[in-house]
């Protein structure tokens, strides 16, 4: 009974604040523009790629190129459903109203992965038919193998990293600081330790790392990487239920 | 002296001020007073040059304020204890102020010691409670030691202990010979604080008068009378006594009566003969705010209405009683202030020679003359020009 | 009911409150005092819930605040105004908190109609006024109808109207039967609503009694008698063991609340008296009194210094 009234009226907070509108639009809105700009630059280069490159082409994983930029809208969105109690002094109405806070946590943080989930979701089979027109002759098709499990896998991982998000700014409370570590970790520091050889190994355990592979139908070139699509998307799940613990944790004992 | 004359300020098809004319004196405390959204802040905001009037001027010292040589030292004000960098210490936004007037650094130790805030004089305001914002705001209207100071709801987020501080400072400000103008909401504070008062609502100028003068005018005085509670006769023998004179009584809730329409003395003598012993006659003026309230009806923005309590009815909490339906009292309800409506017929504050009509001349506000008792209405009144929400209202 | 129960909060080496143990009781309005930093806000955060008690507890009508069921529907509390989204509209905020604890829709319409706040009901929380904002929040408070309300400070920022319209609210919802909980810094605000106060400084409890005693314990008071016989009633008095004093204007004093013996002394020898009025120090006199030790921030003397002068 009181998880879904808890459940109700997470709903009504998450759709009556524009924030939400419009970090989930412009998640989908880059994703799908970049990840066709991306294929339309694939297309028109193709001539001039090697042949290695010609054969090791993923087309799925191209149109998904949006995403490196359009995760990070999704970011915001995790980030500021959670933070914005805290920055607001909402976080004391609420808990006042819902003092079971794991309820309160579970019930919010359900909602919005729903709700990532289906603009993820949405956002990837979006990216992928817009990639495809876009790559003409070189694209693949939903039917052929490991398609689909891309695409529904760019869904999921969208969601997995707004989740990400609300558990690490459930910990952080305040957006800023929330942004100021999630933003450079996803962009920055990822990036680095795969570039550098030393690190590059130990990058691929990162919950984005991980989490890309699932949508990769062609594996890279000498790809040597310990895991599988779902394998990867594993490890960003622990991740995930890594920092959600962390939350309940952290929500339950804190002062509000 | 604040001196205005015609003042007015139109936000396109909005008037917030209206041709508002007064002078605000030295020596003593002036309270400036009216419901929200009557224009008080904007006229605040127009005498310190923040806002330009469309017509009418007003000045400071014969100066209107953006042509006051130095400024600073002739006028100190207290607008919003917000206006503060956070991320300045207290003492460095002291400083860069007074650098900016001329002002020795010695007087910002001063005034910080004057505020109380010497200890907290290096910490970053951004930690400040409300209270201690407001007070480094007022230690920053007396960095120059102006004959001229506003304080604009000065006690908001203070203490009892910096209320009473506030209280004496401006007292004491305007015994030195200063002009002091404070608006403030809070009535029974103004009435101990405030020597002389100008109300305006709807922008315009209802009242501007001694505050003794404004209590009298706009409420009847009364006397308070107890019996011995024993011996319950003596009272209904006094009701009678009392009503057969020509005065009107009303039961209070701890069984005293409020006499309205009689001197004391001769309220004694009526006692003496009826032989009734009295265990209190005391002389009551209404309070500021019953006056105030009474000025002011009709001008005010956001009105609350009693609680239906309808969605709620099914729903009651296990083991609770059911609601008695006691009307909140609110706006246009009977016994708004007074006792329940006594034998009289409603109208608690029915005034025995008469509704005194306009003494200021003004227009005067819907439900004022001409309806003896607006608080004695049956229905509630429509809602009150939501188009005078004043533009601070919607930032 | 409110049962607070040696509740003691300490941050670091602070201690906010200290063992504070007192009961807030159903059809009256209780006062809550202190000065700044005396605990008032951690222990109202603390009943929320909000806050977690480094010893002792409170309950709620015999419970903890998180075994309540819909807890709304016993206690609505108006803590700080800032407590809203404001990017969310009035009527929103209203209906999520309405939803979490199974209140109807139709709730929340009478609740904007009850505070006035219908018309903006759909502007967005951010432009409101400080005043329309304590609105919104005494609306969140009556949301569940609860028995039990609390309200922190909460005629900040309320014009004239709106200040007199909470004070007979509060009395209304006590005079109901319900538990009404305010704490406020104004204290002749309180002495018109408050029937009882518990008065807290440096954490700890100071005083937990009625109004009247309150500041009859705190304070000077004493009866004012104007007569045309003042000679003789002095006699009289002086008869009667009562000590009176002239004070300015033909008037006597005496110290006490006496008024009820005085009057009665007057009717015996057939004086006539003109006032009899016992007058009392107030509210914040006796306040202040009792809090004198446990201020954090004082400031100095009521002029500037003049040290400093223009030349």
């Amino acid at each position: 009974m009181a998880t879904t009234q808890v459940v109700r009226s997470e709903w009504t907070k998450i759709r009556s604040v524009a924030s939400t509108v419009w970090t989930l639009s412009l998640a989908a809105v880059v994703t799908v523009a970049l990840g066709m700009l991306i294929s339309l630059l694939s297309r028109n280069e193709w001539d001039s790629m090697s042949t290695r490159d010609q054969l090791f082409f993923d087309p799925t994983y191209t149109s998904f190129a949006g995403m490196s930029l359009g995760q990070l809208a999704m970011i915001v969105f995790g980030v500021l459903v959670v933070s914005n109690e805290y920055s607001t002094g909402m976080i004391r109405t609420s808990l006042a109203a819902v003092p079971q806070r794991g309820t309160f946590l579970f019930g919010k943080i359900a909602v919005a992965t729903g709700l990532a989930f289906a603009v993820g979701l949405a956002t990837s089979f979006l990216a992928f038919f817009v990639g495809q027109t876009t790559l003409g002759e070189h694209s693949a098709s939903i039917g052929d193998e490991g398609v689909l499990r891309a695409v529904i896998g760019g869904g999921l991982y969208m969601t997995l990293i707004a989740v990400f998000s609300m558990a690490v700014a459930t910990m952080l409370r305040g957006p800023m600081l929330s942004l100021g570590i999630l933003m450079p970790f996803f962009f920055l520091i990822s990036g680095i330790l795969a570039a550098v050889s030393a690190t590059e190994k130990i990058g691929r355990f990162l919950p984005d790392q991980a989490g890309n592979k699932i949508m990769q139908v062609v594996p890279p070139v000498d790809d040597d990487t310990p895991y599988g699509p779902w394998g990867g998307l594993g490890i960003m799940v622990l991740w995930v239920v890594a920092a959600l613990l962390g939350a309940y944790a952290v929500i339950k004992k804190r002062d509000a | 002296m604040i001196e205005a004359v015609g003042l007015t300020k139109r936000y396109g098809a909005k008037t917030a001020v209206y041709n508002l004319s007064f002078q605000v004196r030295p020596g003593a405390v002036t309270g400036f007073l009216g419901p929200n959204g009557s224009g008080k802040s904007t006229t605040m905001r127009m005498i310190l040059g923040l806002d330009n009037p469309t017509a009418g001027q007003v000045t400071i010292g014969g100066h209107p304020y953006r042509r006051l040589p130095n400024a600073p030292r002739q006028v100190g004000a207290l607008l919003d204890a917000k206006a503060v960098h956070g991320g300045r210490h207290a003492r460095n936004h002291l400083l860069s102020l007074a650098q900016l007037s001329g002002i020795p650094a010695r007087r910002v130790d001063e005034v910080l010691g004057v505020v109380g805030l010497q200890e907290v004089a290096k910490k970053r305001s951004k930690g400040f409670s409300l209270g201690m914002g407001q007070r480094l705001g007022i230690a920053a209207a007396l960095l120059g030691d102006p004959q001229v100071l506003l304080f604009d709801e000065p006690i908001n987020g203070l203490d009892p202990e910096g209320i009473l501080w506030v209280r004496n400072l401006m007292k004491a400000l305007a015994a030195e010979g200063r002009t002091v103008f404070v608006s403030s909401h809070l009535m029974s504070e103004m009435a101990v604080t405030a020597d002389h008062l100008i109300v305006i609502g709807r922008g315009q100028l209802l009242a501007d008068m001694n505050i003794r003068d404004f209590i009298s005018a706009n409420s009847a005085d009364f006397a308070r009378v107890r019996t011995p509670d024993s011996e319950p006769q003596q009272r209904e023998k006094l009701t009678s006594a009392l009503t057969e004179a020509g005065g009107q009584v009303l039961p209070e809730q701890d069984g005293a009566l409020r006499v309205m329409g009689l001197p004391l003395p001769r309220i004694s003598d009526l006692a003496h003969d009826a032989d009734v012993r009295l265990w209190e006659l005391s002389p009551h003026q209404a309070s500021l705010e019953e006056a105030y309230m009474r000025m002011t009806q009709g001008a005010v923005d956001y009105r609350s209405t009693s609680d239906q309590r309808a969605g709620l009815q099914q729903e009651l909490p296990p083991g609770a009683m059911p609601p008695v339906q006691v009307p909140v009292p609110g706006q246009g309800q009977p016994g708004w202030y007074a006792p329940p409506p006594p034998q009289q017929g409603g109208q608690p504050f029915a005034m025995p020679q008469g509704q005194p009509a306009g003494p200021y001349g003004a227009p005067a506000a819907p439900g004022g003359p001409g309806e003896p008792n607006p608080y004695a209405q049956a229905a509630p009144a429509p809602h009150a020009a939501p188009d005078m929400t004043k533009p601070e209202d919607a930032r | 009911m409110i049962e607070v129960e040696g509740l003691t909060k300490r941050y670091g080496a602070k201690l906010a409150v200290d063992r504070l143990t007192f009961r807030v009781r159903p059809g009256i309005v209780t006062g809550f005092l202190g000065p700044n930093g005396a605990g008032k806000s951690t222990t109202m955060r603390m009943m929320l819930g909000l806050d977690r008690p480094t010893a002792g507890d409170v309950r709620i009508d015999g419970r903890r605040y998180e075994n309540l069921q819909d807890p709304l529907k016993y206690i609505g509390a108006l803590l700080d105004a800032k407590g809203v989204h404001g990017g969310r509209s009035a009527f929103h905020h209203l209906l999520c908190l309405a939803q979490s604890n199974g209140i109807p829709k139709s709730r929340v319409h009478e609740v904007l109609h009850a505070v006035g706040l219908t018309a903006v009901a759909r502007r967005k929380a951010k432009g409101f006024s400080l005043g329309m904002g304590q609105r919104l929040g005494i609306a969140g408070a009556l949301l569940g109808d609860p028995r039990i309300l609390m309200f922190d400070e909460p005629v900040n920022g309320l014009d004239p109207e709106g200040i007199h319209w909470i004070r007979n609210l509060m009395k209304s919802l006590a005079a109901q039967g319900r538990t009404v909980f305010v704490s406020s810094h104004l204290m002749s605000e309180m002495a018109l609503t408050a029937d009882h106060l518990v008065v807290i400084g440096q954490g700890r409890l100071l005083a937990d009694t009625s109004m009247a005693d309150f500041i009859q314990h705190n304070s000077h008071s004493y009866v004012r008698i104007r007569t045309p016989q003042p000679e003789r009633l002095l006699d009289v008095l002086d008869e009667a063991g009562i000590k009176a004093f002239r004070a300015g204007g033909g008037t006597l004093e005496v110290d006490g609340g006496k008024a009820e013996r005085i009057g009665e002394l007057a009717a015996e020898h057939r004086i006539v008296l003109h006032e009899l009025s016992p007058q009392q120090a107030s509210l914040e006199e006796a306040f202040m009194r009792l809090t004198a030790g446990s201020v954090e921030y004082h400031a100095q003397g009521g002029t500037p210094p003049t040290g400093w002068k223009k030349g």
